[in-house]
């Protein structure tokens, strides 16, 4: 049969993960369609043209976690992707020196001697013993995790395997990986640094998109959720897509409609169709029906369940787990157009540190006190940021001798004590993030052309993350591994047959990765028991 | 002089070196026990103050010593009796509607609850109390090493795992979800009351360096609810004569085990010969010879301060050194005219255990300041008045208040006896809006902050635990890796205090572990 209108499965939401699912289901020669409710795809990987003559990354605006495995088997290069590595970045000093990181290790440890000597000597000790913990987590990324209380033989055998993995290491090893899971950021970079500025700055992966402050256990693993990812083989670095995370998305977009794949932007998904405990397609907002027996959700859990589904078609405790799942907002986002590029008195000029990250926090106190404000429900007078401008070394994003600036700002609650965000309030906590740069960069206020102020409600309300989570979904141990989303679903299944889930809110959890599109559509072929040909072996790349 | 001689010297007269050596005799060996002080006690001393009122100094509840201390040293035969026993915990409210948690952790609540909560509470206070049994075997277990490929390690690690899977699949799979959750999390997903959530919130944090919020905090109060008194799961008991009778007990047993015990001798150095432990030197000059020496003492006294770091590979100085104790508990003790009124509360529940923790996210608060060197403005109290259930406490007409207040800095920036004061005048303050005219009934009174309960009890950090209790210093991490089986690396030198599994609180099981770990060396 080949009528246009029949499907074999149908994505929802065109999310990085969505289009990388969609990529290797149409690969394997499935008939796929994606659904979108925004005219664009991308969801939080994307760029947009807001200000004339500028492109943002106004959501997400680093590459580095994109599994090399996806873009390989999908062939994103060919379809336009470029990543370009960061230089380095800098943590600015209230006393007007500045940190400064660098990619060549023998140059990071000489500046930080400028700060500790004792530092710089603990350094090569902690990245060995930080990347360690690296090499042994990311074989999981690619794979499904296991069900611990299931005996069925393939779930054992992720779980040996999971155990010989672990049992692999040395017994010291062993005991400093439990730590590492278990402890506060700030609590472990205490066993190695003595300075605060050098604290605080490798405190920054340990807070990025978590509801937790650096003083918080369990913030030591989500520093390695950011560290696992590489740019060119070189294992924690990050870089920009050229071009806006849109040159992800887009070259997602491009792999998949070449596969034979559809997009249909405009169309809002009202409901998810299920007769007699299957899905057998959805009706778009506009009512219109579109049958399938497969539907693969890129939304969180939240909204795919709470919203899609009718509660009646689910296990009662399936749906109590969803309402628990916890997805608190933590972070907003700036983004400006800028005349020219800013002046720091404290870097040089062209120091490379422009062309990497920057960032104002110079001790573990201070980022903490601004997650003592969000749970009290308050965006923080003295915010951290993470601020790049992309322009230094990608010339497309912004008319020439201009600069597009992107200031990731934590932290930022989903609702502010209590009531939803107000658009006064929205511009006060833009104020905030400006006021900061411009404490370090004098003469900054001048040059903003276009500010984009960006809160959890503008992030739900326009890419669908349920109050403005990144990860879709709080990265701890709650939620990782087979407890992401929930116990007993970890495996991108959902209650209801041929439903199944894609987004961040699936193991291995949030950033732009891929994995769990990947690792959803490998779960569906098995289904279907098509092979996997397409699909290369996690790792085989490397 | 003669060097005196004995088989083992125990360092320090806590509960938890009072059972090791009392188990140690029994065993056989010619034991003797050196304590600093010149009272035994350690932490869990009563000590007289005001005019004529005892109180207990720092432990202030009875509700973990295990069973098997109990039953091995014969404590009920030694003295050991109990003024009160599964007493009450009443969470207080401002406005005079309080909440009572009546039976072992809450069993039956009273005040005002709706439906819904007494429904989800009996719920998720069996699901607690069945989890936290689970782990609750692994307290008398000498912690397994992960890959020494020994058979005896095998098996403790699989009795966890059995025990994890006997809950069966819905369970297990929530055991293993909640595991690292933060207690508030738990609570919010099942309760709406505030003041259930804020008690519960408050037994979860207390003696640790944690908030609500801070993930892991769940696996403190799986810890307290481990515990047992008086032969019930998450029970409270006060003991007769304060927490000091359990220690007169301890010692009693002690003695008629034939214990050497030794008060007023502060030992100076832990002595090797030839790669080999020989025995200790104490602060007077005099030696005693022995070819085992364990230490109820902090693991970093012991190993940094009295053994000497040239005797110790780097990497373990560096992870002794890294074990963080932060005590953030002070004590107030009151001598006050009259009972005071805490809005009506009957004396029934008065002589319980009383709780100003009104909500998750004022305990919460109160943990903010700490973080950063300073003491809660609005601290949350853990408060008993002994002196109702044993009246010998304290002269007639008067009654001995006992609190915990939470949080005070261990190193707070401002000068020590400013930072006591300050912190006094805010637990009075709390205290005020919850019994009217307390202030004026104050006859006498004693605050020690963490640092002067360091001082007072020779406990680094003025930590109860000798060390927090968090997941990345528990179990076969506890005190750090390489030590958690009660031997140090040095031939015949062992741990035995609260810094060692299964940890602090008036339990006495590694005092216990270590004498079992030391005996079955000998074999």
């Amino acid at each position: 049969m080949s009528d246009a209108n029949t499907w074999d499965a149908i994505v929802v939401g065109a999310g990085h993960n969505g289009l990388v699912a969609a990529g290797y289901l149409a690969r394997a020669g499935l008939k796929v369609l994606v659904v979108e409710k925004n005219d664009w795809v991308g969801g939080a990987a994307v760029s947009r043209s807001l200000h004339p003559g500028f492109l943002y990354s106004n959501c997400s605006y680093v590459c580095s976690l994109l599994r090399p495995e996806i873009m390989r088997d999908l062939e994103l290069p060919r379809y336009g992707l470029q990543v370009i590595p960061y230089e380095g970045g800098g943590t600015f000093t209230r006393d007007g020196d500045v940190l400064g990181t660098y990619r060549e290790h023998d140059a990071h440890r000489r500046e930080i001697a400028r700060f500790s000597l004792r530092d710089a000597e603990a350094y090569d000790r902690y990245s060995a013993d930080v990347i360690r913990q690296c090499r042994f987590i990311r074989p999981f990324l690619m794979r499904t995790p296991p069900d611990p209380t299931s005996f069925r033989p393939r779930d054992v055998q992720e779980l040996l395997y999971l155990g010989r993995k672990f049992y692999d290491l040395t017994e010291t090893e062993m005991y400093e990986t439990i730590r590492f899971w278990t402890m506060p950021i700030a609590e472990f970079l205490d066993e190695y640094f003595e300075a605060d500025v050098v604290k605080a700055s490798f405190c920054i992966s340990g807070i990025i998109g978590t509801a937790l402050g650096p003083m918080s256990p369990g913030t030591a693993y989500v520093l390695l959720h950011h560290y696992m990812g590489e740019v060119d083989g070189s294992v924690g670095a990050w870089g920009y897509s050229r071009g806006g995370m849109g040159g992800i998305s887009n070259a997602l977009s491009a792999s998949f409609q070449a596969s034979g794949g559809t997009v249909r932007t405009g169309a809002g998904v009202d409901r998810v169709l299920v007769e007699n405990g299957r899905t057998v397609g959805i009706v778009l907002d506009d009512g219109e029906e579109i049958r399938a027996p497969l539907v693969v959700s890129n939304l969180d859990v939240k909204r795919t369940f709470l919203k899609l589904v009718e509660e009646t078609e689910l296990p009662g405790g399936f749906v109590k787990q969803v309402r628990n799942f916890k997805i608190r907002g933590s972070s907003g986002k700036v983004n400006i157009a800028l005349d020219a590029l800013p002046k720091f008195p404290a870097l040089p000029d062209d120091s490379s540190i422009y062309r990497g990250d920057m960032h104002f926090t110079d001790s573990v106190e201070r980022m903490e006190r601004a997650y003592d404000d969000w749970k009290a429900g308050r965006w923080s007078a003295d915010p951290f940021l993470d601020m790049v401008i992309p322009t230094t070394i990608d010339p497309t994003m912004a008319p020439p001798g201009k600069h597009f600036m992107s200031c990731f700002v934590q932290y930022c609650p989903p609702k502010v004590e209590g009531h939803d965000w107000t658009d006064a309030e929205r511009d006060a906590f833009g104020a905030a993030v400006i006021n900061q740069i411009a404490d370090y960069s004098p003469g900054f206020r001048d040059l903003v052309l276009h500010a984009e102020v960006r809160t959890p409600r503008e992030l739900e309300a326009e890419v669908g993350l349920t109050e403005g989570n990144i990860f879709q979904g709080e990265l701890t141990f709650d939620q990782l591994l087979f407890n992401r989303p929930v116990p007993g679903y970890a495996d991108y299944r959902s209650p209801i047959g041929g439903l199944y889930m894609c987004g961040s809110s699936t193991h291995p959890g949030g950033g732009v990765m891929g994995a769990p599109g990947r690792n959803a559509a490998s779960e569906i072929l098995r289904d279907l028991k098509k092979p996997r040909k397409d699909m290369s072996d996690a790792y085989a790349v490397l | 002089m003669t060097a005196r001689t004995a088989d083992i010297v125990v360092i320090g007269g806590g509960h938890n070196g009072l059972v090791c050596a009392t188990l140690l005799a029994k065993a056989g060996r010619k034991v003797v026990l050196v304590e600093a002080a010149e009272a035994l006690g350690g932490a869990a001393r009563t000590v007289e103050f005001g005019d004529g009122c005892r109180v207990s100094q720092v432990a202030h509840v009875l509700n973990q010593l295990h069973p098997e201390v109990e039953k091995k040293l014969e404590l009920k035969r030694h003295g050991l009796q109990l003024a009160a026993t599964n007493i009450p915990t009443t969470a207080l409210a401002a406005d005079g509607r309080h909440l009572t948690l009546h039976g072992p952790f809450g069993e039956r609540l009273e005040g005002d609850v709706s439906a819904e909560d007494q429904a989800a509470w009996k719920d998720l206070r069996a699901k607690l109390m069945r989890f936290a049994a689970v782990l609750r075997p692994a307290l008398t277990d000498i912690p397994p090493r992960l890959k020494n490929g020994s058979r005896g390690d095998m098996m403790a690690l699989g009795k966890l795992g059995l025990g994890i899977r006997r809950l069966g699949r819905a369970d297990m799979r929530e055991f293993l979800r909640m595991m690292l959750m933060n207690v508030a999390d738990v609570l919010n997903e099942e309760i709406g009351d505030d003041r259930l959530k804020g008690a519960v919130a408050f037994d979860a944090v207390l003696g640790t360096h944690l908030g609500p919020l801070s993930p892991n905090s769940l696996m403190t109060l799986y810890y307290r609810l481990a515990g047992e008194a008086d032969g019930m799961q998450g029970a409270l008991a006060l003991p007769k004569g304060g927490m000091g009778s359990v220690v007169s007990a301890l010692e009693a047993a002690a003695r008629a085990a034939g214990v050497e015990v030794l008060t007023g001798a502060p030992v100076s150095r832990i002595l090797v010969e030839n790669d080999r432990v020989s025995g200790v030197k104490l602060e007077n000059g005099e030696e005693i010879r022995a070819t085992t020496v364990v230490s109820g003492a902090n693991p970093r006294t012991t190993l940094i301060d009295l053994l000497g770091t040239c005797e110790l590979d780097t990497g373990l100085v560096r992870r002794v050194s890294n074990i963080r104790m932060r005590g953030n508990v002070a004590r107030l003790h009151l001598a006050v005219e009259g009972l005071p009124d805490f809005r009506g509360l009957s004396e029934g529940l008065a002589v319980g255990r009383l709780l100003v923790a009104p909500s998750i996210m004022e305990i919460e608060t109160a943990f903010n300041p700490v973080k950063y060197g300073s003491s809660s403005p609005v601290p949350a109290l853990e408060i008993v008045i002994p002196s109702l259930s044993d009246p010998a406490l304290a002269p007639s007409g008067r009654h001995v208040v006992s609190i915990n207040a939470l949080y005070a800095a261990y190193d707070p920036k401002a000068a020590r006896k400013t930072a006591r004061t300050a912190f006094q005048k805010s637990v009075m303050k709390v205290l005020e809006q919850h019994a009217p005219g307390i202030g004026e009934q104050v006859v006498a009174s004693e605050a020690m902050m963490p640092a002067d309960i360091e001082e007072a009890c020779r406990m680094p950090g003025g930590h109860w635990h000798h060390g927090e209790l968090a997941i990345d210093q528990m179990f076969m991490l506890r005190p750090v890796h390489g030590l958690a089986q009660y031997a140090a690396p040095v031939p015949g030198l062992y741990l035995c205090g609260a810094g060692s599994h299964p940890g602090g609180g008036v339990m006495g099981a590694a005092g216990m572990n270590a004498a079992r770990r030391i005996l079955s060396e000998a074999k």
